[in-house]
């Protein structure tokens, strides 16, 4: 298999994590899901820096965002799928 | 298939108490921020020795004071050092460092500055000093088993790749060695906000499980909270882990806990530079989430060896400890490789599993134990900086 732009840690995730650099919008991404390798595909709405994360899932304001199985806090805006999500839609929920 | 480290061996120094060091520092130690030129001056004098100044010492008093003397101590205590000069301005506190790093049995003396000036102090330091050099540097490797190692870990400008690749690399050698006795520790205790309820899980005994819940609680009260202005975002994550792509403290946390493994437990949750005192295990440690602090801190309870995770590339080191640095991130490998010791690039290309990885930083520890200089070493990191509790009197 090609390697992955994308990583996902955990099959409850709807976030993932670009793992290349200078990735495009409109890439169609492989994706991987570390826990048991299988593999999907998914297109990048834009060009995203390496390490950050992309929706799986469409989200809403107020949702929870999962990622390693785990709650790593909420949305403060929407993200569609293959959206950007960083600290302009997520934020904490502890501090 | 895995490879077996059991019957592992590295060539180090077998010191007076029997622990296992792996460097020869002759350090030349200020008590106190106003004996560091005294110290600096010694140690240029005397080729072989290093100075290690920092900022505090004076007018510290209560648990402050008393966290300032174990580090002191046990920076001098800790089995990579064969021998110390201790400086302070006065006898008493000069003493009090002395007695402290005698228990090990290694070579110490003191010399304070009051009523003799710095000339006549580093004079006199500067024999003693020349004395040990020429002691340490005929003392011989010997055989010692890969379970005599103290291995510590805290990662450091963390991103989205550590928890994928570098943290869990940490974590493999911790299920691989620990079986095998060596002693580890993890610490930063505010990194672990958001992933607490995990790391308490992962506690031996319920009375681990406790004393760090406590830790953990009275560092978010008193600490964050007490001191906290608006939101604690602008600082934990830090811009690095921003811009690496980490957007919340619960996501730096579940990376930052990927380094204790699948299977290992902590065996008891200490204070800030206590050596661990239930025999042989993983420890958890109280302590800052900064860089050169927390490794200060775990070099003074008495870790040989500490391995760095880093992702966007902290570029820290520790004057008497071997820190290796392990990343996983290709851009940090394509821009400033000079710091990385163990490249896990391939974890997030699918070419390398987590175990290789764990391998290579197995066999990375083992290089390092036997004489190879890490990358901070070459570079000359010597980050040393004391964890300050409250303002001095």
């Amino acid at each position: 298999m090609s390697i992955p732009q994308l990583l996902v840690h955990d099959h409850a995730d709807n976030v993932g994590v670009v793992v290349v650099e200078n990735l495009k919008a409109g890439t169609e991404m492989i994706c991987v899901v570390t826990h048991d390798n299988s593999d999907f595909r998914l297109v990048a709405n834009a060009d995203i820096p390496i390490g950050h994360k992309v929706a799986l899932k469409p989200l809403k304001a107020g949702d929870t965002v999962t990622k390693y199985g785990e709650d790593i806090g909420r949305m403060v805006g929407d993200a569609g799928v293959g959206d950007h999500v960083h600290t302009h839609n997520c934020k904490t929920k502890r501090w | 298939m895995a490879l077996d480290f059991s019957n592992a061996t590295v060539k180090a120094w077998r010191r007076e108490n029997g622990r296992v060091g792996v460097r020869n520092h002759v350090l030349i130690l200020p008590v106190d921020d106003i004996s560091n030129a005294a110290c600096e001056a010694v140690s240029n004098n005397v080729k072989g020795t290093m100075a290690i100044p920092h900022a505090y010492g004076r007018l510290q008093f209560g648990e402050d004071l008393e966290l300032h003397f174990r580090t002191i101590i046990g920076t001098g205590a800790n089995p990579n050092v064969a021998a110390v000069v201790v400086i302070g301005i006065e006898p008493e506190w000069t003493k009090v460092i002395v007695d402290g790093i005698a228990k090990t049995g290694k070579p110490v003396t003191g010399f304070s500055i009051e009523q003799k000036g710095d000339f006549e102090t580093i004079r006199a330091a500067s024999w003693k000093a020349k004395e040990y050099v020429h002691w340490a540097s005929e003392l011989q490797k010997e055989d010692c088993p890969v379970s005599d190692l103290w291995i510590s870990t805290k990662c450091g400008e963390s991103d989205t790749t550590t928890g994928l690749s570098s943290c869990p690399t940490v974590g493999n050698m911790y299920d691989k060695l620990l079986p095998q006795g060596i002693y580890g520790c993890f610490g930063e205790t505010s990194e672990i906000t958001g992933a607490e309820h995990i790391c308490e899980k992962r506690a031996a005994t319920p009375e681990a499980a406790a004393k760090f819940k406590q830790i953990w609680q009275a560092y978010s009260d008193d600490v964050i909270f007490a001191h906290q202005t608006d939101d604690l975002s602008d600082s934990q994550p830090t811009k690095g882990n921003i811009l690496g792509g980490l957007t919340t403290i619960e996501e730096k946390a579940l990376g930052n806990l990927e380094k204790i493994g699948r299977t290992s437990t902590y065996i008891d949750a200490m204070g800030p530079a206590e050596a661990p005192s239930k025999g042989p295990g993983l420890y958890f440690m109280d302590s800052s989430s900064a860089a050169a602090e927390c490794v200060t801190l775990m070099a003074a309870g008495g870790y040989v060896i500490h391995t760095f995770p880093t992702g966007q590339g902290n570029v820290v080191g520790n004057p008497i400890v071997p820190v290796i640095k392990i990343s996983g991130n290709p851009r940090t490998l394509r821009t400033m490789s000079e710091h990385i010791d163990v490249d896990v690039t391939g974890v997030l290309t699918r070419e390398m599993t987590i175990d290789q990885a764990g391998d290579s930083l197995i066999e990375m520890i083992m290089r390092t134990a036997n004489g190879r200089m890490t990358c901070a070493e070459a570079l000359g990191h010597r980050e040393f900086s004391m964890t300050k509790l409250y303002r001095s009197a």
